[in-house]
């Protein structure tokens, strides 16, 4: 196991390098010159000019290459043309807002998920069976926006149960030290902001967490039906265990094998394409802040929002991968 | 004669199928005596199987019991889940055809091994696993401790059928059902498992239920033989009898079936035709199709099991009238 990890870890460096190079390289094949975009349409060819060199841009793309790798070990992700901010300061707080809402989506999503399937399959063909596949059907179907809506129309405002949009109470706002605001609050011990913050996370993480939860409950299902036909399970049940055993233990745990493949196929893709929940749900997050990037064209923070969403999802599969070897002892490379 | 440990009597077993019901296994009565070895034979499709599984209350949902199974004065065609839990894996244990996919493959063998202690004998996990060691060692397996630590996928077929046979002989049973437990294993390997299954019979009083289509591993094994085809019980007899003395011409096909080692290189003899497919139930006696003796009688009626000898008992018309002087070629060839 431990050689299996240091090696599947190890296989990451030539995969984050190749990223890298490939989103470098992919800003740079996008035509415009930075420097017409930073000075706007009126500024002089001369002050084009200087900026470009300025900006090092005459320089040959293996050496802007190398700088830009330099400024990364160093954790500096270049400069918003925009706003002229160090991307690394500005990045992070819409990073964490995004994997704080994720994890809570996954949460619901998984726990709710895996359950479901697991007792459809159980008791298939029963009417439980029946209601979750119908359920699920309908939140893989149900467009994530209008749920949204729907959500803070009937729960914020007819029953005025929940807060309709942002991260927090803006008339007590909190004292960002990680930007997790849970964490933030709980290392503060200021509990009644922490119950705001979970308040905020509520609608959201439902809104964000349907389509995963769907899927996930359908793989589980199949999947555990799948495992459950075998003679391994067939051999538990002639040692006399009872059900739950047989089937939390002993088909869970093989059973969870492709469902575990699905739910980091989810967790990278909620990472990069939260935009709708965030945007419904006034989240300052990363899709939004990339999304306002490309609006304006801010070359600079489109790559360091791709390479980040990119990272995440490099480092999920990593944790995938892991998980796989720790469940499956067959795995062995 | 010892006592029955198992009786069954007019054992039904039906399956709910989308065509309506189907009868598998048709009014069959037998007896497994302590201590000894019953062979339980017939072609694939018989019904050898699902008694097994009726016996062990392990038939798929839709499947139906009908009629007594009487273990030890308890009848567990009528017994609770509960019942049935403590006595499967504790009193009555099975072995399966499948080495190969009839042990879990995310659990180590130890684990595996000692739950059935847990439940039905609730030892500590120490003396379990102690136990197991021993039980290991007791069906021929080297280095038992490190085995114990060893996942399925690391053992050979031969290993496992022997990790399997050390899983269902943990308890003591008094009663172990053998379904096919050689089949998917190379020659040499059956003839060491037979061995192994030889001489736990011969030193604890476990009684076995071998179920097989290898007229081989009865004459190595069992002291009676009960004939199955279509659902039922066609002949019952002590083994020489049945080798000696077969009387139905099943019986004798079947026998004539199995390759001879001394010279006479002449084709195999088979029986003609397939088994009838469960559900499709002609009038009659079910082998009248197939037989080379049937007579206009043999479509028409079906014949009861009548007594012949002393413990040989055949379902034929040919011995109705006429006690055994029937027109059966009996030489063996």
């Amino acid at each position: 196991m431990l050689s299996y990890t240091i090696r599947r870890v190890g296989q990451l460096i030539p995969v984050l390098l190749g990223m890298v190079f490939i989103v470098f390289m992919m800003i740079r094949a996008i035509p415009g010159n930075p420097a017409q975009l930073i000075l706007g349409q009126q500024a002089s060819k001369q002050a084009i000019e200087e900026l470009t060199k300025q900006l090092g841009l005459t320089e040959p793309w293996y050496t802007q290459f190398v700088e830009y790798m330099k400024g990364l070990f160093q954790g500096d992700l270049g400069m918003s043309l925009k706003t002229r901010n160090p991307i690394s300061d500005e990045l992070w707080p819409h990073l964490a807002a995004t994997i704080e809402l994720a994890f809570v989506a996954m949460i619901i999503a998984v726990i709710i998920g895996v359950n479901a399937g697991i007792i459809s399959a159980w008791l298939q063909n029963s009417w439980f069976d029946y209601g979750v596949m119908l359920i699920a059907l309908i939140g893989i179907s149900m467009p994530i926006f209008w749920f949204g809506l729907m959500e803070q129309y009937f729960v914020s405002i007819q029953l005025d149960l929940l807060p309709t949009t942002g991260r927090e109470d803006v008339r007590a706002p909190i004292e960002a030290i990680t930007n997790l605001y849970l964490l933030d609050t709980l290392i503060q011990g200021n509990f009644s902001q922490f119950i705001e913050v979970v308040k905020h996370l509520i609608l959201p993480g439902i809104a964000l967490g349907t389509i995963p939860m769907a899927i996930i409950a359908r793989m589980t299902r199949s999947s555990m039906l799948e495992v459950m036909k075998s003679d391994y399970i067939r051999t538990a049940r002639a040692k006399g265990l009872k059900m739950p055993l047989v089937v939390y233990k002993h088909s869970l745990k093989n059973a969870m094998i492709p469902v575990v493949t699905v739910i980091g196929l989810q967790a990278g893709l909620l990472l990069g394409g939260a935009i709708l929940t965030e945007t419904i749900f006034g989240w300052p997050g990363i899709g939004t802040y990339i999304y306002d990037a490309i609006s304006s064209r801010d070359y600079p923070v489109i790559q360091s929002g791709i390479l980040v969403i990119a990272t995440l999802f490099v480092f999920i599969n990593l944790i995938v991968d892991l998980l796989y070897a720790a469940i499956d002892p067959r795995i062995k490379y | 004669m010892s006592s029955p440990v198992l009786n069954v009597h007019r054992l039904k077993t039906a399956f709910a199928t989308d065509d309506g019901e189907v009868t598998v296994v048709n009014d069959i009565d037998f007896h497994v005596n302590a201590g000894e070895v019953l062979g339980i034979v017939g072609e694939s499709g018989c019904g050898k199987s699902v008694t097994s599984l009726s016996v062990m209350g392990l038939l798929p949902a839709n499947g139906k019991v009908h009629g007594d199974i009487v273990f030890k004065g308890e009848n567990l065609a009528r017994a609770s889940d509960q019942k049935m839990r403590s006595i499967r894996g504790n009193e009555i244990a099975m072995i399966f055809q499948e080495p190969m996919t009839s042990l879990n493959p995310v659990f180590t063998i130890g684990s595996q091994l000692i739950e059935a202690l847990k439940i039905h004998k609730k030892m500590s996990k120490k003396q379990a696993q102690q136990l197991a060691i021993a039980k290991l060692k007791e069906v021929g397996l080297p280095r038992a401790e490190e085995l114990m630590k060893d996942f399925p996928h690391q053992l050979s077929g031969g290993m496992r059928q022997r990790v399997m046979i050390a899983m269902a002989m943990m308890c003591s049973p008094q009663l172990l059902i053998a379904d096919e437990p050689t089949t998917a294993l190379d020659v040499t390997i059956q003839a060491q498992i037979l061995e192994l299954m030889t001489k736990l019979n011969s030193e604890t009083d476990t009684a076995i239920m071998m179920i097989t289509h290898d007229l081989g591993v009865v004459a190595e094994m069992c002291q009676r033989v009960v004939v199955m085809y279509a659902g039922k019980i066609v002949e019952e007899a002590d083994v020489v009898s049945l080798f000696k003395n077969p009387k139905h011409p099943y019986t004798v096909g079947l026998i004539r079936s199995v390759p001879d080692m001394r010279g006479k290189k002449e084709r195999l003899y088979s029986i003609p035709g397939n088994v009838p497919k469960p559900g499709s139930i002609q009038t009659g006696c079910q082998f009248a199709p197939r037989c080379e003796h049937a007579m206009e009688r043999c479509f028409q009626e079906t014949p009861e099991l009548t007594s012949l000898a002393e413990a040989q008992k055949v379902r034929c018309w040919l011995y109705v009238e006429s006690k055994g002087e029937g027109a059966v070629d009996r030489t063996i060839s």
